[in-house]
């Protein structure tokens, strides 16, 4: 039987998607539902002096209005940061209080302080209108970079200063600096972005009386973690009375990791009113209120010798966490950002030190690569400045300071187990045709454009998290995955999986790994995840670990099966479980001719007992039944790698870049499902181009969002991108059996620097803040004029 | 969206009856329907005009192109008398919005509705188009007269736009990244006699820059504009692009109009 490992199988999800039967959260109805409409701040930051429900409460069809003392009074919980982070000195780091309803204060526009509940939307809306909030309009702190200088936002919080945090050793960087011929230095911003997915978030909450149980269905990347944070930290239901169903989702990109307060609020006003609620995100809400990613000022250096070689680095960031800490709100830019600060490089030296600030804006949270993109923009912005002014080819300064060895131990953190940079990093040129630029510099030249070639070499460490890694690193919260894998009696497969599927494909590449392990037909096998009524307890789906956690989980289940398969094998045809092998579906015993498929075995575990004789299949000490669970925690992250190149053409007299060429070479490990991993990263580049020359999220100084709808908020499309070149080098990961590693971030990892420093390198060196939009780069062209004139 | 009466008019006469302090005319409404639905504009009625065969198609005499005021703009984009005709027109008419946009909204509706940023008023001005309404001619020049705000009275509805064919035009347009309208467009026509550089997004209101018309009149080459300095005092100055690098996309745009002419 051929492997379907590895090979382009059609997505079985596809049918259903490509039909218009997918089904969303929104899609769902419920018998006598109502319909919520959340009061939203129109404040970034103000005390909440009144609120008048009279007039609202007549309004036509309203069933119920709630507000923050109810839910306070209810003593329902607020919203948490599911990590905890220790300053340098040694304090733990200070979160305020974030109730699901706002009741005194509301820290940024968005923030909700009631919920109208009513019999229709029209008229949830009308009265919404007529809920009257008296503000008391406090000073706004909207400045990621000024904010410890600011209003304290949040009582008994200094400085707006959630934690100061240092990974890695200033004496030793200092040593490192004063032996340095030549320090790089940089500030950049890591422009805020929003996330964007596709569909908006969307709960529909019901309550049964009789059995006291609540159902929540909601858009969310990880359900079993939602149900379990609600009922723990929540305080809605235990959790044996609260059910998460998270059913077809469309795209996440971690803004849906979060619990969000409309989960807790119609999940709790639906016992109180003891009927089903309805809540469908407007587009404009998702503006204001999903989670948005990266917000970071960074300043770093470079220490180097004048041939090259890097001796030391640091990085100092204040990164923005919003008005409230989330739940991967205080890991995203420490555990995830710090240890990936030095990039793909030997550098004997390194510290990174955040500074973590409140501000009166939407909570900041992980985003598509969390921690990495700003980890790998700052170190690759500076490795570009470094080959500028040292006049070393960006590409052997590079491979110069490349490992020559792996296990690569890194300076600050990682192991990074298995890769090849070198070999990336040729066959990236080469796809490229990085040696004719030049050539094509000059036809560009000659039509009065200017053209700029970028590169970058990134890791990241996804497959999130080892317990025993993060652990290590004073991080309380590991994080593996489960599955289960249950026969029928006639032979299909079952496949519980505590990962989460809003785009990833996971019910076919799954399946394609559980059919090659089991050797049953990837039609048998169905993939089964979304509901914490089915399956066991999972932590879900972001930071590329579906497929390096979760799809482990599920060959070792796999794996659980074919060694009792081979007992009881060994039990029916009277032989040595140590002498039946497994293949392609079939147990044999060897050096005969005798065999079982495991169809045959998985009947005999269930209806054990052969017709007219009286002894059973099963061995002594198995239990019928053919179902195996495992619960798989890595022993390290799994580290994807890779070069991209970029080629951009600019227009002077308009400053319009025109990204031309994009070539990604990624090792992944080994591949499922090629066609899968080339939407992975064309999604991811998609993103990551659109940080660099596209998306920002801006705020005014009094904290309203001015980029709130698609007229101001560019959504990259179809037409800013060229055809993406993609290749693979594939170095097996050696941590884990099937030697996979990650592809979901890889894009919006790789792509800002690559795209930026193409920018950059076109404009003469001139730093351009991201995005690179069409007047800032006009501005770069007629100082880069200027500036050539004075030459002459 | 508040709820509203919806009214199917069968000829200009009965919209126009209809009309009231309080109603809005409904063609594509690509603009209405989400300022309704965003709580912007409210209506007690909204009067459909779609159904009025006689607002709906194109016509092309030796002089101009007549184009009916319920005509969608993929209608002109497709159209193979536009093409001939005057294909400047068809282009602009192909870069409006988006696919979705193009199919629903009409020619009629962006010009009673002037947004500041819309492409089809440079075609007017530039064009020296007439707009016909239910009651009478009003010269494009005349027509548009601030932000968001047309010559047109209460209950007066537009019925066609006629183009005059120019010898030679072309609309170039730096978009707006996000919403694709005009940061600054500008439709360049020479016409016998002069030139018209009609201007939209830069200012308030779409207009005619004297300055380039004059120099491009004189020699109608993009070398005789090059470099202009234009007053960017009246420019739009806002997030996505600032008053002086408006000024010098009206200059840039301009050239490359010449250019394409």
């Amino acid at each position: 039987m051929a492997s379907l490992v590895g090979s382009r199988v059609e997505r079985k999800e596809d049918k259903r998607f490509l039909t218009g039967k997918g089904r969303y959260t929104a899609d769902i109805n419920l018998a006598n539902q109502t319909y919520a409409i959340f009061v939203r701040s129109p404040h970034a930051r103000a005390s909440i002096k009144k609120i008048n429900i009279d007039k609202a409460l007549k309004s036509s069809g309203v069933v119920s209005i709630l507000t923050g003392k109810e839910i306070a009074d209810d003593k329902i919980g607020g919203l948490i940061a599911g990590w905890a982070i220790r300053s340098e000195d040694g304090t733990e780091m200070k979160c305020p209080g974030n109730p699901p309803l706002a009741k005194d204060n509301v820290n940024f526009v968005g923030d909700p302080v009631a919920v109208v509940i009513a019999e229709s939307l029209a008229e949830a809306k009308e009265a919404a209108e007529k809920v009257e909030v008296d503000y008391k309009v406090l000073k706004a702190v909207t400045s990621t970079a000024d904010a410890m200088n600011g209003d304290t936002i949040h009582e008994g919080i200094d400085k707006n200063l959630c934690f100061d945090w240092l990974l890695g050793d200033r004496q030793k960087v200092k040593e490192a600096f004063d032996k340095a011929d030549k320090v790089i230095s940089i500030d950049i911003i890591n422009n805020r972005l929003i996330p964007n997915a596709m569909e908006p978030r969307a709960c529909v909450a019901d309550y049964n009386a009789a059995s006291e149980e609540i159902t929540l269905y909601t858009t969310s990347q990880n359900p079993h973690l939602s149900r379990l944070i609600m009922s723990a930290f929540g305080n809605v239901a235990p959790e044996h009375k609260l059910r998460v169903v998270a059913p077809d989702v469309g795209g996440g990109f971690g803004s849906k990791i979060n619990v969000y307060n409309e989960d807790i609020v119609c999940s709790w006003a639906a016992k109180k009113i003891n009927r089903a609620i309805k809540w469908v995100a407007e587009r404009s809400e998702s503006f204001l209120t999903d989670i948005h990613g990266r917000d970071h000022v960074t300043h770093a250096e470079l220490a180097v010798t004048k041939d090259g070689k890097f001796l030391g680095f640091k990085n100092e960031t204040i990164a923005n966490l919003g008005a409230y800490a989330r739940v991967f709100g205080t890991v995203t830019p420490t555990y995830l950002f710090g240890p990936c600060a030095t990039g793909v490089y030997e550098i004997p030296a390194a510290y990174t030190n955040v500074k973590a600030v409140y501000t009166n804006t939407a909570p900041v949270d992980a985003y598509r690569g969390a921690g990495r993109p700003e980890a790998t923009y700052t170190i690759e912005r500076l490795v570009e400045k470094a080959s500028m002014e040292l006049g070393i080819d960006k590409t052997e300064l590079r491979i110069k300071n490349f490992p020559t060895a792996f296990p690569f131990k890194q300076t600050l953190v990682h192991t990074v187990d298995s890769g090849d940079y070198v070999a990336g990093m040729e066959k990236a040129k080469q796809m490229a045709d990085y040696k004719g630029f030049e050539a094509r510099r000059k036809e560009s030249e000659a039509k009065g454009k200017l053209r700029g070639i970028g590169v970058t070499s990134y890791f990241e460490a996804c497959g999130i998290a080892p317990s025993a890694a993060v652990m290590s690193l004073g991080c309380g919260v590991g994080l593996w995955e489960s599955a289960e894998v249950r026969f029928n009696p006639t032979g299909q497969v079952t496949v519980y999986t505590g990962s989460h599927s809003h785009g990833q494909s996971h019910q076919t590449t799954f399946a394609q790994i559980a059919a090659d392990e089991l050797g049953v037909p990837i039609e048998n096998i169905d993939i089964v995840h979304g509901d914490t009524d089915k399956g066991t307890f999972g932590m879900g789906t972001y930071g590329s670990r579906s497929l390096a956690v979760g799809g482990i989980a599920i060959v070792n289940a796999c794996k659980k099966i074919v060694e009792k398969g081979k007992r009881v094998t060994a039990k029916m045809l009277e032989a040595n479980p140590d002498d039946v092998e497994f293949k392609d579906g079939e147990f044999i015993v060897s050096k005969s001719n005798k065999k079982k498929t495991i169809g045959e075995v998985a009947f005999a575990c269930y209806l054990p007992g052969v017709r007219d004789e009286m002894k059973s299949p099963l061995p002594e000490g198995d239990e019928p039944g053919l179902k195996e669970t495992s619960f798989y925690d890595p022993s390290n992250f799994s580290f994807p790698a890779g070069t991209h190149i970029a080629e951009v053409e600019i227009d002077p007299e308009t400053g319009h870049v025109k990204l031309e060429k994009y070539t990604a070479c990624d090792d992944f490990g080994r591949i499922i499902n090629p066609m899968v991993v080339e939407g992975q990263v064309h999604g991811g580049l998609a993103q990551g181009i659109g940080q660099a020359l596209y998306e920002n999220a801006e705020y005014d100084e009094t904290g309203q969002l001015m980029t709130g709808s698609y007229m101001d908020y560019t959504m990259p499309r179809a037409d800013n991108f060229p055809e993406f070149n993609i290749g693979y080098t594939c170095t097996h990961a050696t941590t884990n059996p099937l030697g996979v590693k990650g592809c979901g971030e890889a894009g919006a990892i790789a792509a800002p620097p690559t795209v930026m420093n193409a920018v950059i390198d076109a404009l003469g060196g001139q730093e351009v803040t991201m995005p690179a939009t069409a007047e800032k780069v006009w501005k770069a062209c007629k100082n880069l004029k200027k500036s050539n004139a004075k030459a002459a | 969206m508040k709820d509203f009466n919806y009214h199917s008019a069968k000829d200009s006469k009965e919209a126009s009856k209809l009309a009231s302090s309080s109603s809005a005319f409904l063609a594509g409404g690509m603009t209405t329907i989400p300022s309704m639905k965003l709580g912007l504009a409210t209506y007690k009625d909204l009067i459909d005009i779609k159904n009025i065969k006689k607002l709906s198609g194109i016509k092309v005499s030796g002089k101009s192109v007549t184009i009916g005021a319920a005509t969608k703009h993929v209608e002109v984009s497709n159209s193979k008398d536009v093409k001939k005709a005057i294909p400047s027109l068809s282009s602009l008419a192909e870069g409006i919005g988006d696919p979705q946009v193009r199919n629903r909204g009409t020619i009629g509706g962006s010009i009673a509705n002037n947004d500041p940023s819309a492409d089809y008023p440079s075609a007017c001005i530039a064009l020296n188009a007439t707009i016909h309404t239910n009651e009478r001619k009003i010269e494009a020049a005349k027509f548009f007269k601030g932000m968001f705000e047309t010559a047109l009275k209460k209950g007066e509805l537009i019925e066609a736009i006629e183009f005059q064919i120019p010898e030679k035009s072309s609309y170039q347009k730096h978009p707006n990244p996000a919403s694709r309208y005009a940061i600054v467009g500008v439709y360049v026509a020479k016409h016998k006699g002069d030139v018209n550089v009609a201007v939209t997004g830069a200012k308030s209101c779409v207009y005619n820059d004297k300055e380039m018309s004059k120099a491009l009149s004189g020699n109608f080459s993009s070398s005789s504009i090059d470099g202009m300095d234009l007053d960017s005092s009246e420019m739009n100055n806002d997030m996505h692009a600032s008053a002086e690098f408006r000024a010098s996309l009206v200059v840039t745009q301009a050239k490359k109009a010449v250019d394409a002419c």
